[in-house]
């Protein structure tokens, strides 16, 4: 315990390990969701430091769009192996296969919304009845009122009208057979928080995070990086930049930014100056003003 | 860098969105394609300047009726501090989102409409505050612009709400003048307003010292959950919820009772010396003792309350009406009982304050309730420890939270108490005929500025020889040190002149704790921190002498040794006399001695040195010396 008594990040830090060792308590099948992100991977974190001497006592998630940067996926297998956890990985080509969904239509098909059947499916295979999550409240406003634990109905639907009542450190996870929670341990961190922790305990984080040359395009406003997901449209083109990802999710709609940050320190200085949020950079996001309580209450995380 | 957690609370005109948009903004904690979504929005609207409120109404159904529905958390930094906002609307059908909001909140900031004054909201806001615990109220006066930033308007709101604020037991009450329209003291000084030499909200929020309500004393480790790699190690899992813990330390497990010693303080990182006040840990012990989630690891000398009668606040957070005969999940730390709330005591109209008789509580209620629970609940009052002194109740048909409460005592003690209170407070006290007085010349409130310190009254309760005298002495000897005004009264000392007229019948006992009690007060009213040390066997003479004092000024120290040790010690004799018959009345032989039922501190004395014991009085007692009161609100 190397950070200063009475900091925030040392009291932000004992939440989340409160929360995590409350869902190994409180719930029988819990799972741990995993994007690749540095939020999951400060969740692994947090979850080995909240039941060491013993390994994480649940499995990690990882719903796979099929669309992911290869760093991403070598990463999370090196992590898995290093820390001990079981993987269970869900495959949103395979329900695509199976004819259970279909792709988006266009040229660049974003796999985003389909990763909320792969997600249920996946769930309901595990059994799980809790899934903890690395969202945070300061990325998006409906996920400001998003409860610690967050209570969804048998058909993994979030209604913000009618969540639980969350007081003090005392959390209610108490359901019927079938409903399931969903827990974000991270919920009180910012983007600064997460950077600050990860420099301070000097966890490691895939290298896209940090800036390197890539062949991107510019559409409305978001870096594209070349992948066979991104195709080019009328007469766009690759051109090689600086840049280094902020968040990392599906490869078809998550920008890059341009930025010579190369180490943590840089990342939080550029973090601190920086003037758009990470979700900014996320082609998704932009749909609608209410893009993401929509999704939300489908089952998104 | 530290963290600061506060609530906003404010109706939806009192401009409390804007307000918070305003330090979001000022701050640079907005981001260009936030502020830009707002700016569109606005356009789209058709409002002629950015509305900052935008950016915090998160639903779509709030954005499409123009209110906040629900507690939304925000967060900015300063370079000196994080902070979190539990943004909750003040509308009166959503008192259940203050609630929440002000649970985890160590400062409250209660808006206020320069044009509208004080208004019933507004009290409520603050009248919610300081039921959660919230000592620090930050009464923004807003809309200023609207005022002329007239010095009038603003003097007088804060007189008002000053004046109802006494009746919370507020300790720090900070009002300031603001517009968060046009910025003016929110962050940035305001040009507007020359007569107002305070700080901007900011700076005040920045600045402010909330650590003081923090229970840093009585250790209290819940029991989260087991941790068992193998059969060599076994961790139990928790975060402390007050005090600390070294590794070494003797504690005591609750429910069995049983005792250990602490053997190792364990996180990720190894072993650590010392875990403090809100650190996640796992402790191991030297005996393998079956310990599970549920529960409580405490210190053999410094006990939670254990009860199954609990007399709590409540407040009815669900649309379902409580019901009679339903039997709830009672949970509190990590602890969880089947309980029913056996008696109503009665609601709060949150507007007036004034208490109503009824049945049940419906949505919003708050109020005073008994509860009883299946198994024992080990707590501490709300007031002293909130992490222990906190509890929901679970309907367990729909498995939602149903109630949230604040609990003030055990039935027994907190009824008695209540019941002895009044009859001591209405005893009348006896004035000499024809008998006009002015009232004092220099008020307490000089005195103790001038001293530095509150005045306050620790009465030792214990049998004769349990060691009430030595540890006072050294108690006394040690405030002196550190420069307080102290004085000493004894039970021997005032029966040699004061009281020298009287016996120990229970009448003459009585006369005597009424006159201890009354020069107590004088001594009290000069503001020493007076010591008394009296047997003082009867509940009810003792509970009398407390009813001469304010809410948290009289602390009571039960000196708790067994007969059998006080006999051993005898050291004055008495003991062996009352046995030969030579003495009657000794209490604890011949005459009864009322154990307290809620002291403010209990000590034992049992293989321990006078000086340990008295530093743990004095450590306990500095909070109430130095912030002046509030203890046992």
């Amino acid at each position: 315990m190397t950070l200063p008594a009475r900091s925030h990040l040392r009291q932000l830090e004992s939440e989340s390990i409160f929360l995590m060792r409350e869902v190994a308590a409180q719930f029988e099948r819990p799972v741990l969701l995993f994007s690749g992100g540095k939020d999951s991977i400060l969740m692994v974190h947090l979850a080995r430091k909240a039941f060491s001497p013993a390994k994480i006592p649940f499995p990690l998630v990882h719903v796979d769009t099929g669309h992911n940067f290869p760093e991403t996926l070598e990463f999370r297998d090196r992590l898995v192996q290093q820390v001990g956890a079981t993987l269970h990985a869900g495959s949103v080509q395979a329900s695509i296969d199976s004819g259970k969904q279909k792709e988006e239509e266009g040229l660049n098909p974003s796999r985003n919304r389909l990763q909320i059947l792969t997600l249920l499916e996946t769930l309901d295979e595990l059994k799980a009845d809790a899934a903890l999550g690395g969202g945070r409240r300061d990325e998006e406003k409906a996920r400001a009122k998003e409860r610690f634990f967050s209570h969804r109905d048998r058909f993994g639907q979030w209604d913000p009208k009618n969540q639980r009542p969350e007081l003090w450190n005392i959390f209610n996870g108490r359901k019927v057979m079938g409903e399931h929670f969903r827990v974000f341990p991270l919920s009180n961190w910012t983007e600064m928080d997460v950077w600050q922790y990860i420099a301070a305990e000097e966890v490691d984080i895939p290298s896209l995070y940090f800036s390197h040359r890539r062949n991107v395009v510019e559409r409305d406003g978001v870096l594209l990086a070349e992948s066979e997901f991104n195709q080019l449209e009328g007469d766009e083109a690759w051109t090689e930049k600086t840049v280094r990802f902020r968040t990392i999710g599906d490869a078809s709609c998550t920008g890059a930014t341009e930025s010579t940050a190369s180490t943590l320190d840089e990342i939080i200085a550029e973090v601190s100056a920086t003037r758009v949020t990470e979700r900014g950079g996320r082609h998704d996001d932009k749909h609608s003003e209410a893009a993401m309580e929509d999704r939300k209450k489908q089952g998104y995380f | 860098m530290d963290l600061l957690r506060f609530t906003t609370a404010g109706s939806v005109d009192d401009g409390k969105s804007t307000l918070i948009g305003r330090l979001l903004h000022d701050t640079k904690s907005i981001f260009e394609d936030q502020l830009e979504a707002v700016e569109d929005a606005s356009n789209r609207r058709g409002e002629g300047y950015v509305n900052l409120a935008l950016l915090t109404d998160g639903l779509r159904a709030e954005r499409e009726q123009n209110i906040t529905i629900d507690v939304a958390y925000r967060y900015f930094a300063t370079p000196r501090r994080k902070f979190i906002i539990a943004d909750t609307p003040g509308h009166v059908q959503y008192t259940r989102n203050m609630v929440t909001g002000a649970s985890t909140a160590e400062l409250a900031i209660v808006l206020i409409d320069a044009r509208h004054g004080v208004l019933t909201q507004s009290k409520r806001h603050g009248f919610i505050a300081s039921l959660l615990g919230i000592t620090h109220v930050l009464v923004a006066i807003n809309k200023m612009d609207l005022v002329d930033w007239s010095q009038e308007v603003f003097d007088r709101i804060t007189e008002d709400y000053a004046e109802f604020a006494q009746k919370l037991g507020v300790e720090d009450l900070t009002f300031i003048p603001i517009s968060a329209l046009k910025g003016d003291n929110v962050v940035d000084e305001s040009d507007h307003m020359p007569w107002y030499h305070g700080s901007t909200l900011l700076h005040h929020l920045d600045h402010v010292n909330v650590g003081s309500h923090r229970n840093l004393v009585d250790f209290r480790f819940p029991v989260q959950y087991v941790i068992r790699p193998d059969q060599d190690y076994r961790g139990y899992a928790g975060r402390v919820a007050s005090g600390t813990i070294r590794s070494g330390e003797e504690v005591m497990v609750l429910p069995s009772g049983q005792r250990t010693l602490i053997k190792s303080v364990d996180t990720f990182d190894g072993p650590v010396e010392e875990a403090l006040t809100g650190d996640s840990v796992a402790l191991t012990t030297a005996d393998e003792l079956d310990i599970s989630r549920g529960d409580m690891i405490v210190r053999p000398l410094n006990l939670p309350v254990v009860a199954t009668e609990i007399d709590a606040m409540l407040c009815w957070m669900s649309d379902e009406p409580m019901k009679g005969g339903t039997q709830y999940w009672f949970r509190q730390t990590t602890r969880e009982a089947k309980a029913f709330i056996s008696r109503v005591v009665y609601k709060v109209d949150v507007d007036t304050l004034h208490r109503e008789d009824v049945e049940a509580f419906g949505f919003n209620d708050i109020g005073r309730v008994q509860i009883q629970t299946a198994a024992p609940i080990f707590f501490d009052r709300y007031e002293m420890n909130r992490e222990t002194g906190s509890f929901i109740l679970i309907d367990p048909h729909t498995n939602n939270t149903v109630a949230v409460g604040m609990i003030r005592g055990t039935v027994r003690s907190a009824e008695k108490l209540a019941e002895q209170l009044n009859e001591a407070t209405t005893v009348e006290r006896k004035a000499s005929p024809d008998v006009v007085w002015e009232g004092w010349n220099v008020p307490l409130e000089a005195r103790e500025e001038k001293n530095g310190h509150a005045a306050a009254v620790v009465w030792f309760t214990g049998l004769s020889g349990s060691g009430k005298s030595s540890i006072a002495r050294e108690l006394e000897q040690m405030l002196f040190a550190e420069g307080c005004q102290t004085m000493l009264l004894d039970g021997d000392q005032v029966r040699h002149g004061l009281n020298g007229d009287l016996g120990f019948s229970p009448d003459a006992r009585k006369e005597n704790i009424r006159r201890v009690g009354e020069v107590a007060n004088l001594f009290y009213l000069q503001g020493n921190i007076v010591i008394c040390t009296f047997v003082s066997p009867f509940q009810m003479d003792r509970e009398r002498a407390r009813a001469l004092f304010p809410e948290g000024r009289f602390i009571e120290v039960f000196v708790d040794t067994p007969l059998e040790e006080c006999e051993r010690r005898d050291s004055k004799g008495l003991y062996a006399k009352a046995r030969k018959g030579e003495i009657e009345q000794m209490t604890g032989i011949s005459s009864p001695y009322e154990v307290p039922e809620n002291p403010e501190i209990r000590v034992e004395t049992v293989g321990r040195e006078v000086t340990e014991v008295a530093d743990e009085i004095r450590l306990a007692i500095h909070e109430v010396v130095r912030r002046g009161g509030a203890a046992h609100p």
